[in-house]
């Protein structure tokens, strides 16, 4: 290509048509490629076809999901008018926006999952920084098969040194997230990374290729052979040979990503930089037709000008490499040395590859020749979507119908409770999350393990808090049911550090959507969900969908990950979720009131921990859920923590009640005596996963203005017992059921997974 | 008095630091980039935590040779206070600056928790506000962090009170159950023969804030100022 | 091209928590003749050149490569 573009007239006249078993092979089906025939008047050639095949693959162009993701009011907003950013974006006052997101990085995960949860980590960053954030907190949702398992053990393992290795080296503190064990997941592992990042309003970047004539810079790492087609891997089922695809997989470099991360910060605060796009699936093809389908524009750029890490590399290999830690910037004409000279700082590439034009092209050079030249809009925003069949699945009547009126109590409460807290589900994590690098950057005021995390917000009163959820059981015995538990959760949790819930971002995992069952099971999680978040004020502002998640043995529960961000306006107020003191009031603020039904009966297990645990069954109803109700909660309990009457908010969710005093009592060391009134057995009353229920402690004088709370915002507050002793004590209906030493509750809660990972 | 942080590339406790020093000692504050090689405005230079150049080669060991060490070593040698933090020990081991090494953790994996460490010497221009003995409550974070060194070198060290912490339980009992990665004599912070130049593994500028869990760390920093001035 | 080939090792008195956690392994795996497994670098270095290359990549390991406090190393050069 010359400086004058003289060559940019020249049309790729390649006709030979493509055998249908190469496009096949590289995730294109027939119509597809008849369409992109149709778009470019020609058959394409071989670069081309890559750049359509990964740009128009689930991963890339949610050739599936799209029309279901539509039900998210924000996603449709963005898709109908100005289009989608890497990240949700979040106004939290004061001049200061959050930038949010999660991703999967499931399949790379089940490959190689040291590397795989690394890179995991290392992309969900740079969607944040390349928005101009800088990265505050991660948080990851991780699920794997049961423990007893070596392989799970391994991939167990791996993920959380993945996530430590990168994740620390890069200096942005992992606070929290969750950690699921089932058995769906053997061979299917889910590792769903979240980030958020902290930015002034004024001064968000966009990835736009704005201004024909500006320079395109590409900055970070050299552009080497990985992960080549990662994006249609992600978008196939996982088979026995997928080892064998290992090539696939890329290396994270954290130290480069740490540096890529100061640099482009830096860079941006110089005011040269237009746009910018991060560089994850697809690469350079997709960084450069979305940023100028995004900005109305077209870009010419020279393969030959990208710094390789091996030689010999094709146009098809550069264009489709999936290096990590790389960005393309758009650059202001004439201050390409401004903004080079921060990456030179930095011990970085950057390197211009071509420029913005105004046709709307994408030309692709080798040299002279000119081996790709397409539409941007066709490949970054004309993928083919498709309205796939759903069809409700056989097993659900099945297992929601059984019957579980041949469910005997247990004959030792104390031993149930133990193996609740010992299931690696509820168990203590801190086997994980002290592996990561929690406090960096210091501004983390609620550590690891409490019901949500809390990051100041430096240089002001505010703090937000952040959680993932999901119980991908109960989306297996409901998808709709199932989603919005897990909105209502994330919201609880939220509540319970006082923090005001703000926005959403999702991780939609799923099996194969070709399925009619699975695709069922989507859309309905969706509907569920999409529903929930209006409810509870939170939007789904970004989001990531990962479907294929299944071996010819198992396919995964429906899991969609709700990650929740919240607002707390004074960090002094937070709330904890450990009992604090002896001698304070324990009670329970509670949605329903006496006289639901659904308040407490033996249906109420279903889909329990309990169940799963105790009697080897994933059956029943998930517990129901009405919003309104959970919202009468979550207000009274923000109102509570706001007024400072609370000395610990906990939710109740796996294990049921009596697993969150048990909690309360271990993380704060202190034990409890427990009086409950059931209008059904022990093992209902305690073990039920009944929602919009929350744990509280509070001193006594304090208990009448939480009552007069109760009774303005309509919810039920039943005094449960004292703090106080070494043991938890529990007696139901007047008769002793529980007795246990915290000592004891907490070797079991804590000593489950180190010792299941010494095996 | 005037504080220097060093910002190594892949440093990432270099702001924590910086802010530390700003917000909670209220004393003034620079970024020092590894190259530069004037020292002559600091009263104190902090080598702050992280992950220099990766430390993929080993902790450490490629820092050392940046520019702005030979600085350092100019430095601490006319009797400038120098302090190590995590990654900034590390440094300042591999460039001899303390003795000692800081080898792979014995558990293998990267620890992050907040732990108690017990003052040794209560004397040090790193220490002398607290009293020997005293219980800190401080977390650390490092995959790194497991000190030792030969023999003679340890004796030297004892005797000649150059032991600034050592891992304890919240009693203050040496154990080795209290030790969080199997250091030589729970050793968690060192000072060079001058004392002038310490390294330690826990991160002071962690603990500087009721609102962070422990303002421990603070007793540490607030000696430096209190020695200079 | 001529090519150094280092390798790094911890000092045989220092405890390699690495080498013993795999020992372990080898051992639950059946291995039962392993007697000990010491964990090491191997870098890999491409030279220019052909003079004083010995002295040259014992200067490195010294300097660089390994930490003597804690590390022995050798080296083969192909040429």
């Amino acid at each position: 290509m010359s400086a004058n573009g003289e060559l940019g007239s020249r049309t790729v006249r390649e006709t030979i048509p493509i055998p249908p078993e190469v496009y096949r092979e590289m995730g294109l089906n027939d119509e597809e490629y008849r369409r992109v025939v149709a778009v470019l008047g020609r058959h394409p050639t071989y670069t081309e076809l890559g750049m359509y095949a990964v740009m128009w693959s689930e991963h890339c162009g949610y050739k599936f999901s799209r029309p279901i993701l539509k039900l998210f009011r924000k996603y449709r907003e963005a898709i109908e008018g100005s289009g989608l950013e890497n990240a949700g974006l979040i106004d939290i006052g004061g001049g200061f926006g959050i930038a949010m997101k999660m991703e999967s990085h499931n399949h790379p995960s089940a490959v190689e999952p040291f590397q795989g949860a690394a890179t995991g980590v290392g992309g969900i960053l740079r969607d944040i920084f390349t928005m101009g954030a800088r990265p505050i907190a991660c948080l990851n949702s991780l699920r794997f098969g049961n423990l007893d398992d070596p392989r799970n053990r391994y991939l167990f393992e791996h993920v959380v040194g993945g996530i430590a290795f990168y994740g620390n080296c890069v200096g942005v503190p992992t606070v929290g997230g969750e950690v699921y064990f089932d058995d769906c997941y053997s061979g299917n592992p889910l590792v769903n990374v979240l980030s958020v990042g902290l930015v002034r309003l004024d001064e968000v970047a966009f990835a736009r290729a704005c201004g024909p004539g500006n320079p395109v810079m590409l900055v970070g790492s050299r552009t080497g052979r990985d992960g080549i087609h990662g994006a249609t891997f992600a978008s196939v089922e996982l088979g026995p040979d997928s080892e064998s695809r290992r090539p696939n997989v890329q290396i994270g470099d954290p130290f480069t990503e740490k540096c890529l991360i100061e640099a482009t910060l830096e860079a941006l605060k110089t005011g040269y930089i237009v746009g910018i796009q991060d560089m994850g699936a697809a690469g350079i093809t997709c960084s450069t037709c979305e940023t100028a389908a995004k900005a109305g524009t077209g870009m010419r750029i020279d393969v030959r000008k990208v710094p390789l890490r091996e030689k010999s590399m094709t146009p098809y290999e550069i264009m489709l490499s999936e290096s990590q830690e790389r960005m393309l910037a758009i650059v202001q004409k004439g201050h390409e040395n401004d903004v080079a000279r921060i990456f030179t700082k930095w011990g970085l590439n950057a390197s211009i590859i071509g420029e913005v034009t105004d046709d709307g092209l994408v030309h692709v050079y080798d040299g002279d020749e000119l081996v790709a030249q397409v539409p941007a809009k066709s490949l970054a925003e004309e993928a083919p979507t498709y309205e796939l069949d759903t069809e409700e699945p056989d097993y659900l009547r099945r297992v929601q119908d059984y019957d579980l009126s041949h469910i005997h109590e247990p004959d030792d409460y104390n031993e149930v409770l133990l193996k609740l807290l010992g299931s690696p589900t509820i168990a203590s994590k801190e086997w994980v999350y002290e592996q990561y690098d929690h406090m960096v950057q210091t501004n983390t005021v609620v550590l690891p393990g409490s019901d949500a995390a809390v990051v100041r917000i430096r240089g002001t009163k505010k703090a937000i808090a952040i959680t993932t959820d999901c119980n991908g059981r109960y989306c297996y015995l409901d998808p709709y049911l199932g989603a919005q538990i897990a909105v209502a959760e994330a919201a609880r949790n939220l509540a319970c550090c006082g923090a005001k819930p703000m926005a959403v971002t999702d991780c939609l995992n799923f099996g194969n959507p070709e399925k009619p069952e699975v695709f069922w099971q989507f859309r309905k999680c969706v509907e569920g969900m999409a529903e929930a978040c209006e409810f509870f004020e939170a939007p789904v502002v970004s989001g990531n969908v990962s479907f294929y998640n299944e071996t010819p043995d198992a396919v995964i529960y429906p899991t969609p990950v709700v990650g929740m961000l919240g607002l707390i306006e004074d960090v002094e107020k937070r709330c904890t979720s450990e009992f604090k003191r002896e001698g304070e009031i324990i009670a329970l603020i509670c949605g329903w009131s006496t006289n639901d039904e659904s308040r407490c009966d033996l249906n109420s297990l279903g889909g329990s921990e309990y169940l799963k645990i105790v009697h080897g069954l994933a059956v029943g109803k998930p517990p129901a859920l009405l919003m309104e109700k959970e919202k009468r909660v979550h207000r009274a309990v923000l109102k509570a923590i706001d007024e400072l009457l609370l000395s610990s908010a906990h939710d109740c969710s796996e294990g049921g009640l009596a697993t969150a005093l048990a909690e309360g009592c271990i993380m704060g060391d202190v034990g409890a005596k427990i009086s409950l009134i059931a209008n059904c057995g022990p093992a209902a009353a305690l073990f039920a996963e009944t929602q919009s229920r929350v744990v509280v402690s509070l001193p006594i004088e304090k208990l009448s203005r939480l009552r007069e709370i109760a009774e303005e915002e309509q919810v039920q507050i039943t005094v449960l017992g004292k703090t106080g002793g070494d043991k938890l004590e529990i007696k139901v209906n007047d008769e002793p059921v529980i007795s246990v030493k915290i000592k004891d509750l907490s070797e079991a809660w804590r000593g489950s997974i180190p010792s299941a990972m010494e095996k | 008095m005037k504080f220097g942080v060093i910002q190594f590339p892949g440093s990432n406790c270099d702001q924590d630091a910086y802010f530390a020093v700003r917000d909670i000692l209220q004393q003034p504050v620079d970024y020092v980039w590894h190259q530069e090689s004037n020292l002559s405005k600091y009263d104190c230079l902090i080598l702050p935590g992280g992950f220099s150049y990766g430390d993929y080669l080993r902790t450490g060991a490629i820092a050392r040779f940046s520019p702005v060490m030979s600085a350092v070593q100019e430095f601490a040698d006319r009797g400038g206070l120098v302090i190590g933090i995590c990654n900034g020990f590390q440094i300042l081991c591999e460039a001899h600056l303390l003795p000692g090494a800081l080898l792979p953790n014995n558990t293998l994996r990267f620890r992050c928790k907040y732990l108690h460490v017990r003052v040794e010497n209560d004397s040090s221009s790193f220490t002398h506000l607290c009293h020997r003995g005293q219980v800190l409550r401080i977390p650390i974070a490092h995959h790194s962090g497991c000190y030792y060194c030969e023999p003679d070198v340890l004796k030297e060290l004892e005797n000649k009170d150059r032991i600034l912490l050592r891992y304890c339980d919240r009693d203050g009992n040496v154990t080795e159950e209290s030790n969080p990665n199997g250091s030589i004599s729970n050793i968690a912070g060192v000072l060079n023969e001058h004392g002038n130049v310490a390294g330690m593994m826990p991160h002071p500028e962690r603990a500087v804030e009721s609102l962070l869990g422990s303002e421990d760390g603070v007793i540490i920093l607030r000696s430096i100022v209190e020695r200079i001035s | 091209m001529p090519k150094a080939n280092v390798y790094v090792t911890l000092k045989p008195s220092l405890l390699d928590a690495q080498g013993k956690v795999v020992q372990g392994a080898l051992e639950k795996l059946g291995f039962t003749n392993v007697s000990a497994v010491r964990i090491g670098k191997y870098i890999q270095i491409e030279l220019e050149g052909n003079s004083n290359l010995e002295q040259q990549v014992d200067e490195m390991c010294r300097k660089l490569l390994a930490n003597p406090v804690i590390e022995d190393y050798r080296f083969e050069i192909e040429r």
